[in-house]
């Protein structure tokens, strides 16, 4: 019996190993690509270890493409700002279908719930026609406005406040405080574990949306990275070495990101699952 | 008392109104321009024009070849992605789940695909799909035929399916995980005492117990992969190629409307035709997933 379990185990642990191995052969790949000339590109040859180890690759992008540190920018003003807004607008949504009593509350949080349902492509078209008559397009408000609330993380942040402690609230209002004043001072401080679930989800979206910069924004100087990173390829399409670099250079800001934040993720993913 | 109520009315409007305001002006407002668009030839030369067309665009759907290819290539794409990346995300939760050591640093591994930008994992793939590259050398070192990924039309859909599974398997994992936590050792137990081994408990009392997870985890795949548009534009620099066969249903929304002339109430047309399919299919597979699902 005691054998056998060892076997089981050894037999799960290479699938896990080999499983991570899959995962990391691509993101390895690409960091070595991105160490090596031109030269050893092309050759062909494969090996993890570059031959002649340069940064240049680093150094050349940023000279060949002048708008990459404009795109890193543009994409960290959008990503940030959509991000604090979601916060803000999602929880006051979902805190107003959680706790408060209004006409209309009833159909209204059926119609969110609904808006989760439609695919993106249906209102992408008309979208696009809306945002060129406000002289949108090719612009940070274009990009910002549409997305700064979501009807996932409104529904999730509803389920939140109804779990909430009522008791805090009520105590909050004999010392006075409004209805609002209770929500900012009390309530959103409270809420920070699905706050930081959501934040991670609503910039991790923004920071990688590809489709609504593609449509939205022509002007090079305010493409965003993914966007930009997919004209640098038009561009350059048989240096690898750059692209990789490029590529590397704009997955970092995540990786720090999810580095710190890993346990958010789990949490808000178990969220969204219905949990 | 009269007043508080409208005092409280009056805070809950408040406290919605950013939202109101996306809604009605980005997603419902749309929803129905969107219908008008799709009775409608529009002109975007100059000033906007729509000329009435009644079902024209609906018509002409079922004329249209490149439709035809598109609707094949997505459902083909959907058909072989979801299985695979369901069962795919399912193994390996269980596998996490065994209590072995080491399974946090595991999963922080497993999870680094579905972090990264779709464009930079297809600019990745590309590169490892190169005829001369990393993958057609594994390939070869193992004997096995060697293809021309990104150029063969035969091919190159299947390159992209690889990729999203292995890219898209991790998210639904770490749900599995979640709801694994749950299952009460009890069952297990008592199947043990009925003699069964490792891959009958995982049979006959994992996956009869995480079906309303896979349930959720299959309609959230199907609602994913019918709108594939990144990785197949990035491919094939937009175009849809090599011969149509990274074109998907909503890369060819994207072509009609905003690369082709006076083809864009067509494809709001299309973009109907789309959510409907999407919707056929989920609740197809709700009507086929017998137990009560999470939805």
């Amino acid at each position: 019996m005691k054998k056998k379990l060892g076997i089981g185990k050894a037999f799960l642990y290479a699938i896990l190993v080999l499983y991570a191995i899959v995962t990391m052969i691509p993101f390895l790949w690409a960091l070595s690509s991105s160490f090596k000339t031109l030269e050893e590109i092309v050759s062909g040859t494969i090996s993890f270890i570059p031959k002649h180890f340069t940064l240049d690759n680093y150094k050349q992008i940023f000279v060949e493409q002048q708008l990459f540190p404009r795109w890193l920018f543009n994409s960290v003003i959008i990503a940030v700002t959509v991000t604090l807004l979601n916060l803000l607008f999602n929880s006051m949504a979902g805190y107003a279908l959680a706790r408060l009593q209004f006409p209309g509350k009833k159909p209204l949080f059926i119609i969110i719930l609904a808006v989760l349902m439609i695919p993106a492509q249906v209102t992408m078209i008309p979208n696009y026609l809306i945002l060129k008559q406000l002289g949108w397009l090719n612009s940070y408000q274009g990009m910002i406005v549409p997305t700064m609330i979501n009807a996932t993380f409104i529904f999730m942040m509803r389920q939140f406040f109804i779990n909430f402690p009522k008791e805090l609230e009520e105590a909050a209002a004999l010392d006075g405080l409004s209805r609002i004043g209770t929500f900012f001072r009390i309530v959103l401080p409270l809420a920070r574990p699905a706050l930081a679930a959501q934040a991670i989800f609503v910039f991790m979206g923004s920071w990688n949306d590809f489709m609504r910069p593609l449509i939205i924004l022509s002007d090079p100087e305010l493409f965003t990275l993914p966007l930009g990173l997919n004209s640098f390829k038009g561009q350059y399409i048989s240096y690898w070495n750059y692209i990789m670099a490029a590529s590397i250079v704009f997955t970092l800001p995540v990786l720090v990101i999810y580095i710190f934040f890993n346990r958010y993720f789990i949490k808000g993913i178990s969220f969204t699952g219905g949990k | 008392m009269r007043k508080k109520a409208w005092r409280e009315a009056g805070t809950g409007y408040f406290l919605l109104s950013p939202t109101l305001f996306v809604l009605l002006l980005f997603i419902i407002g749309p929803i129905l321009f969107a219908i008008f668009l799709a009775f409608h030839k529009v002109q975007l030369l100059g000033t906007t024009t729509f000329e009435f067309v009644g079902f024209d665009n609906f018509k002409r759907i079922a004329g249209d070849l490149r439709a035809k290819i598109a609707l094949w290539n997505t459902v083909k794409y959907v058909v072989i992605v979801v299985p695979c990346q369901t069962m795919l995300a399912l193994v390996l939760a269980a596998t996490l789940n065994a209590g072995l050591k080491g399974q946090t640093f595991f999963r922080i591994v497993y999870f680094l695909p579905t972090l990264t930008s779709s464009a930079v994992l297809t600019l990745i793939f590309m590169w490892m799909y190169n005829q001369n590259g990393l993958i057609n050398h594994l390939l070869q070192a193992v004997g096995l035929p060697t293809y021309n990924w990104l150029g063969d039309p035969k091919v190159a859909l299947n390159a992209i399916m690889v990729m999203n599974i292995w890219s898209t398997a991790p998210f639904f994992m770490v749900i599995y995980l979640a709801a694994l936590q749950d299952i009460p050792d009890s069952l297990y137990e008592a199947a043990e005492l009925d003699g069964a081994n490792a891959i009958q408990k995982f049979w006959y009392v994992t996956v009869p117990y995480l079906r309303p997870v896979t349930s959720f985890v299959v309609i959230m795949g199907l609602i994913g992969t019918f709108q594939l548009f990144d990785q197949s534009y990035i491919f094939s620099a937009g175009s849809g190629g090599p011969n149509n066969s990274t074109l998907t249903v909503v890369l060819l929304i994207y072509q009609y409307a905003f690369k082709t002339l006076g083809t864009m109430g067509y494809a709001a047309a299309l973009a109907f035709a789309l959510a409907i399919i999407i919707l056929i299919a989920t609740l197809l597979q709700r009507k086929f997933s017998k137990e009560e699902s999470l939805y």
